[in-house]
């Protein structure tokens, strides 16, 4: 964890740098067009959850409720056994002799998997999840690729804090992008 | 909305394509001098209103590709059927991850805009036409597209290059509306969101948003097509597709990358050492010969012009070299104009076939100097045997055609 909050500020340090130039070109309206839309109109859109977690909203949930509502909502479309498809890929670690695309296996923060059963599932009616039902569906998830346990509870303080398997196991995402600068060795062929 | 306006546009389309093909027995008829010309029926309104290919030409379709995920649908751009540097608007190459494309009402379409930004604003889309606009040409290309050998025998730049295309793009810079939001100290992200059914979502660092990314509500002379993100789609030059948000409808002004699931777990790669790869953002150097290629045939000995596309997310194409010897030797090829930024570029190259086998393949250099490699120099590079990039993405290698004594052609990348 250490590890990854002195890489994460110091990419953070690299960003911010890079865009003080650009936010010295931000200025006040040109065009006067647009409304204005009140904070509880931003509220009701702005799902999106980062990392840290900072947007989850009040709810809990463990692996076993998880499994009644993934047996009521998800298990026609993902299987009896949660095998029919994505989710069968678990949790292979990084590292193989013949590396295959496993995409459980690149997701670095379990925010990731809240916010997108939040925002995708089911596909029959995407966002009418509860949020306990999601916190719920992700602890199962969770639970059945060996990330936390079948009683681990998961709210808005615990889940960000689940460590998923190969979170130290990326190359560092790319901020420093500048244009016309040549792409960095390793990251393509 | 969308099962019944669907349902009356295929019967339009399907009638419209029978009067069409009336039409022309009747006009082969007539040349024939079997009957004194007919009477050519006025053709149907409709059909006229908006104009159709020749029903000769309707083998010129996309094409479905093999899915990269079991969530996916694609189809391929016919890069084969097509000249010049356009890509017609219905045959844009398409990654759909939803299953399902919305059909939006403009009318109540909004771009909301917030996040670390002094004033929030909410756009329409008639307001944001009314905004300074600019057209630019730019190619979208699918960071999956050309993994070696795909396609049910691998042969066809359809299927194993067609997840690239090419449109004259319409629309307001995004720098635009975010200078009218006021970005404040500290941001250096956007997460751009869709409003499709998933909420599709991607993190841009903040100097790409601010450089020449486009909010883009025409695509060639048009509104931008539902399946290209109607009413607006985000267009961020030269970067693999995935950031190109279609049916745009939010921006949040952030710190920091959401890492949502199209941009870790879905889009991300594994390295031969074990790390992860994800943020990766420009497209390498490419080029690929789309006549004579896999699967087509030539008719005979004598002169042939090799023709085919470059590009590069690093810019613009400097130069394209021929091989018609299996890169033992290059030579020039010609660039048409024009040659711009982040767009395909055609190269031409004058050949005179001897009869002999043969293997064609062009090799791109961008503004940056960075040459397209082959797929063993690429997999040199990575430390990797050239099956890694059977599952890889961002695979720029260069590709060879073989064409055989009996004139058919063959991919001959391995």
């Amino acid at each position: 964890m250490e590890a990854f909050r002195t890489r994460f500020s110091k990419l953070l340090t690299a960003t911010i740098a890079l865009s003080a130039s650009v936010t010295a070109l931000a200025q006040g309206p040109t065009y006067q067009l647009g409304r204005v839309p009140s904070q509880e109109e931003i509220k009701a859109r702005d799902t999106a959850i980062s990392p840290d977690g900072k947007e989850l909203p009040p709810g809990r949930g463990t692996a076993k409720e998880g499994e009644t509502v993934y047996v009521e909502k998800c298990r026609s479309c993902h299987g009896p056994n949660a095998t029919g498809s994505s989710l069968h890929r678990g949790l292979v670690p990084l590292g193989n002799a013949k590396p295959v695309k496993i995409p459980f296996s690149l997701v670095p923060y379990a925010t990731t998997v809240w916010d997108f059963i939040n925002r995708a599932m089911p596909q029959t009616k995407p966002g009418s999840l509860t949020p306990d039902e999601v916190y719920a569906v992700t602890a199962y998830v969770l639970y059945r690729n060996d990330v936390i346990t079948e009683t681990d509870v998961l709210d808005a303080t615990s889940l960000p804090k689940v460590r998923m398997p190969n979170r130290d196991n990326f190359l560092p995402a790319q901020p420093e992008w500048k244009p016309k600068a040549k792409r960095p060795f390793g990251y393509y062929p | 909305m969308g099962s019944h306006s669907h349902s009356k546009r295929r019967r339009f389309f399907l009638t419209g394509g029978v009067g069409l093909a009336g039409l022309v027995m009747g006009a082969v008829r007539s040349l024939r001098g079997q009957t004194t010309a007919p009477a050519v029926p006025a053709p149907p309104r409709d059909l006229l209103a908006y104009g159709q290919p020749s029903p000769f030409d309707d083998t010129i379709r996309r094409a479905p590709g093999r899915a990269t995920s079991v969530a996916d649908t694609a189809l391929m751009t016919p890069l084969q059927d097509l000249d010049g540097i356009i890509t017609p608007s219905g045959l844009h190459f398409l990654m759909d991850h939803v299953k399902g494309i919305p059909d939006l009402d403009p009318k109540k379409h909004r771009l909301l805009m917030h996040g670390m930004v002094d004033r929030p604003l909410e756009f329409t889309l008639d307001e944001i036409k009314r905004l300074p606009s600019v057209s630019r040409v730019h190619f979208l290309e699918c960071n999956a597209n050309s993994r070696p050998l795909r396609g049910p025998n691998g042969e066809s730049v359809q299927l194993v290059h067609g997840r690239t295309s090419c449109s004259e793009w319409t629309g307001v810079l995004l720098s635009v509306l975010l200078k009218e939001c006021g970005v404040q100290k500290g941001a250096s992200w956007i997460v751009a969101e869709g409003d499709e059914s998933n909420k599709y979502t991607m993190s841009i660092p903040l100097p790409k948003a601010m450089d020449d990314t486009l909010v883009a509500y025409a695509q060639n002379g048009e509104p931008v097509r539902p399946h290209q993100g109607y009413p607006l789609r985000l267009v961020v030059p030269g970067w693999e597709a995935i950031r190109a948000v279609k049916w745009l409808t939010r921006i949040n002004v952030v710190d920091r990358p959401y890492m949502a699931w199209h941009e870790s777990g879905n889009n991300a790669d594994t390295r031969p050492d074990g790390k992860g790869l994800w943020y990766r953002f420009e497209l390498g150097p490419k080029s690929v010969i789309t006549r004579p290629s896999g699967g087509q045939r030539l008719p005979g000995h004598g002169f042939h012009e090799i023709t085919g596309l470059a590009w590069s997310g690093g810019g613009a194409v400097r130069r394209v070299d021929v091989s018609t010897d299996g890169g033992k030797t290059y030579k020039e090829a010609e660039l048409q104009q024009p040659v711009l930024r982040h767009a395909h570029t055609r190269f031409r190259f004058p050949w005179k076939w001897n009869g002999e086998e043969a293997v064609l393949q062009s090799r791109c250099t961008d503004e940056r100097g960075e040459v397209q490699p082959t797929i063993l120099e690429a997999a040199k590079n990575l430390g990797v045997t050239p099956e890694y990039f059977f599952d890889a993405d961002h695979f720029n290698g260069i590709q060879p055609w073989k064409v055989n004594r009996d004139g058919s052609i063959q991919n001959a990348i391995l």
